[in-house]
């Protein structure tokens, strides 16, 4: 029987953009949605008011979270790795029926399995830097200036659209994988709580305990002003 | 509690104070104001004609009244010789035509077809005296009629039959005494009743304009712009701003909304952005025929049925001919939404010259030209006006009838009610090759509605256009327009994606559950 303990991953910005990020695509997806004409429910005018105030509230904290990402070094979480790809692959097809245990321990420092690198990379130089292109391409390609309209060089307002749809399917289907996969952890619950209160309890095995003493150690306060903390240096991480 | 303060104040409240800034300020247009200002002052005429030597007299004959306005307005008659409300006829270029010289004056239209053989009658509406024929001095001055759009009385009356002449008998000391800038009713004289009627041809120009509320005509209405049609059809040397296109090919000396309310009329930039692809009326006039009805149909080809071996008229409830021996079928509607297609301005005509192409579902009598790629064109509402018109189907030619006669006998349509001889004295007058044989084509006009502006609380609003359902657009073809446009396969895919990701985790938790009731079960066993 697996081992227990009480783990400090996700610090207070990190939650803050996640919740932020996570109510603003879904209410993205649904004025979107219904400006795309699938339902009816702010009525048009109002999805495209709503669906145009959340993208600059999306595209607002896109930018602090680079920020945020490029001071604490969390990028490097991001950095995809082969290296048991196979192995969670594995885990979620078979391993998990069998009540295996997560081929990839979750710290502070890699508290992303490959698999999830790789998506949430993609996430992160694919779909929303496409999502945000096309949804400013939206908004501006044509504009009121001197009293009269002009037009950035968007010669297909469809090429344009096309793909803000796509990639609005492709981020509901990542959503709904995404919703499921909470139940995962190591309760159903435990990776929903620890998005919450920052606090995870992890699998662990005696003798496999990470090098590392930080995971032990609830460090995640201090670390919210990057370099506060001698210990955290994200260029040690391993996995 | 610190961090969470210092989390607040950089992120959260950002948030709010964008949010604040790009909300919709709800300012009072001030454009629009100074407009109703501006157009509100009545006009005051420099002269008053009543105090003139010249017009203390009557008059008996319509050319003298014509010599005695331009003894005094000595070059106006030479200008008016080079008016289209003369010469019904202008220089155009056409696409594929070259340089034309097409008007009223070698058209044919989808209602009483053309004036050719029918002068007399037709160009009762014609500012000036006497064309009945081929034979018209069109460059003499004192053929010019300048009472039509000049009288202030609203009482100058043209004959029927007489061919621009005025009705005589009337008192032309007053009329010329009370001339003056052109009224709605000057202007409504002949426009309301293009067609043969009152709103026959336009749907938007018709005498309810002279009295109805803004909600009909916002601009005309008498409570609220109470304008004059010279207010926007402005004229320099009697050249008016304004193209019809049942007459007109370019897009050139147009009366355009943005001469007044710019090209950037609203508070909402959202809805500016909308003005480089649609046109103002597109949402502004959002139905036309408000008042009175307009005729959508007219079938030639039923005209000269009898009953009891006598022409007849059939009306409907609303007491219009839906049938008269006359002219054929007919189909009238009130309030009626318009068609919507792209428009950059400049159209052709189908000519006499023109081969009838049978192998199209119509023939268009006047061609709109625009598409979704041109960035000349906007998305225009439009009057169809569709019909069946004679034709020769050995020259394949359109054929001109002779409709009006001053008596019987002389192969009149109106009158004689025999299409063949009908046809036979239109082209003979023509001078145009005719076989003799005739059949009837179906025909469509277009008529670009841009009358009977409504007031803006009643504009078309978004969900009008942008939903799947009926959107007024859904005959537009080559625009994305959000909300209504969509893409079959990417649509399908994506939902195809949605429902193979729901699928997918509905299939691994259920596995899930029963594997881990099997462990649970083993490790009670």
């Amino acid at each position: 029987m697996a081992k227990t303990e009480n783990v400090y991953i996700y610090k207070l910005y990190e939650r803050f953009w996640h919740w932020t990020q996570a109510f603003l695509i879904f209410f993205l997806a649904l004025t979107g949605f219904e400006v795309h004409g699938s339902f009816t429910f702010f009525g048009f005018e109002n999805a495209v008011d709503l669906h145009n105030k959340a993208a600059w509230a999306f595209i607002i904290l896109t930018v602090f979270t680079i920020f945020w990402h490029f001071t604490t070094g969390e990028w490097k979480q991001y950095m995809p790795t082969t290296e048991n790809l196979r192995l969670q692959a594995e885990y979620y097809v078979f391993g998990i029926f069998r009540n295996a245990p997560h081929p990839t321990r979750k710290t502070v420092l890699s508290k992303l399995n490959p698999l999830q690198r790789l998506v949430y990379l993609s996430l992160k130089i694919l779909v929303f830097p496409v999502m945000i292109a096309s949804g400013l391409a939206y908004m501006f390609y044509r504009y009121p200036s001197q009293g009269e309209i002009k037009e950035l060089g968007v010669s297909s307002l469809e090429a344009v659209a096309y793909a803000h749809t796509i990639g609005a399917y492709v981020l509901m289907a990542f959503v709904i994988v995404h919703l499921y996969l909470i139940t995962t952890g190591h309760t159903l619950t435990s990776n929903l709580k620890a998005m919450v209160t920052g606090w995870e309890e992890l699998e662990t095995e005696e003798g496999t305990i990470p090098e590392s003493k930080t995971a032990k150690e609830p460090v995640g306060e201090k670390l919210e002003k990057p370099g506060a903390d001698p210990k955290f240096k994200p260029d040690n991480y391993n996995i | 509690m610190k961090n969470t303060v210092t989390f607040i104040l950089s992120v959260v409240v950002p948030l709010i104070i964008i949010t604040v800034v790009l909300r919709d300020a709800s300012q009072e247009n001030k454009l629009l104001a100074e407009l109703r200002e501006e157009y509100s002052q009545p006009h005051i005429p420099s002269v008053d004609h009543s105090k003139h030597e010249a017009l203390q007299r009557d008059f008996d004959n319509p050319h003298e009244i014509t010599a005695t306005c331009i003894s005094c307005h000595t070059e106006r008659g030479e200008e008016l010789l080079n008016s289209f409300h003369f010469t019904w006829e202008r220089e155009d270029y056409i696409e594929g035509r070259g340089v034309t010289y097409l008007g009223k004056k070698n058209l044919l239209n989808n209602f009483c077809t053309g004036i050719f053989s029918n002068e007399a009658t037709c160009n009762r509406c014609h500012a000036g005296f006497g064309w009945e024929d081929m034979d018209f001095d069109f460059s003499n001055q004192y053929n010019v009629d300048c009472l039509v759009c000049h009288d202030n009385t609203g009482t100058y009356e043209k004959l029927r039959g007489g061919a621009g002449y005025p009705e005589p008998g009337q008192d032309f000391q007053t009329i010329v005494q009370n001339v003056g800038r052109p009224t709605k009713t000057n202007c409504g004289y002949c426009h309301f009743h293009g067609g043969g009627g009152n709103n026959v041809k336009h749907g938007d120009l018709e005498e309810a304009l002279l009295t109805a509320s803004r909600k009909v005509d916002v601009h005309m209405g008498v409570d609220g712009g109470n304008m004059d049609c010279v207010d926007c059809h402005t004229a320099t040397n009697h050249v008016m701003k304004g193209r019809y296109y049942g007459v007109s090919s370019s897009n050139t000396r147009r009366a355009t909304c943005e001469q007044c309310h710019t090209a950037t009329p609203h508070l909402d930039q959202m809805l500016n952005t909308h003005v480089s692809k649609i046109a103002c009326q597109t949402c502004h006039i959002p139905e036309y025929a408000k008042v009175n009805a307009t005729k959508m149909y007219w079938d030639w080809s039923t005209a000269g049925d009898l009953q009891d071996g006598k022409a007849f008229e059939l009306f409907d409830s609303q007491g219009n001919p839906i049938y008269q021996s006359i002219k054929g079928d007919a189909a009238w509607q009130t309030n009626v939404v318009p068609e919507y297609m792209w428009f950059n301005g400049t159209a052709d005509h189908f000519l006499l010259s023109d081969k009838v192409d049978t192998t199209e579902a119509f023939l268009r009598i006047n061609t709109l030209f625009g598409s979704a790629d041109d960035p000349e064109s906007r998305i225009i509402p439009s009057k169809v006006h569709r019909g069946r018109q004679p034709y020769d189907p050995v020259y394949m030619s359109i054929l001109q009838a002779k409709l009006w006669d001053r008596e019987e006998g002389k192969g009149a349509l109106w009158l004689d009610l025999d299409w063949e001889r009908a046809l036979e004295e239109g082209m003979k007058y023509l001078d145009r090759p005719y076989s003799g044989q005739w059949d009837f084509v179906d025909t469509e006009m277009y008529l670009p509605v841009n009358h009977m502006v409504s007031p803006a609380s009643e504009a078309l609003t978004c969900a009008d256009c942008h939903t799947r359902n009926n959107s007024r657009m859904q005959f537009v073809e080559g625009a994305y327009i959000p909300g209504k446009t969509t893409h079959a396969a990417i649509d399908t895919m994506g939902v195809m994606l949605i429902i193979l990701s729901l699928l997918g985790v509905a299939t691994h938790a259920i596995i899930r559950y029963f594997s881990y009731k099997k462990m649970n079960n083993t490790s009670k066993a």
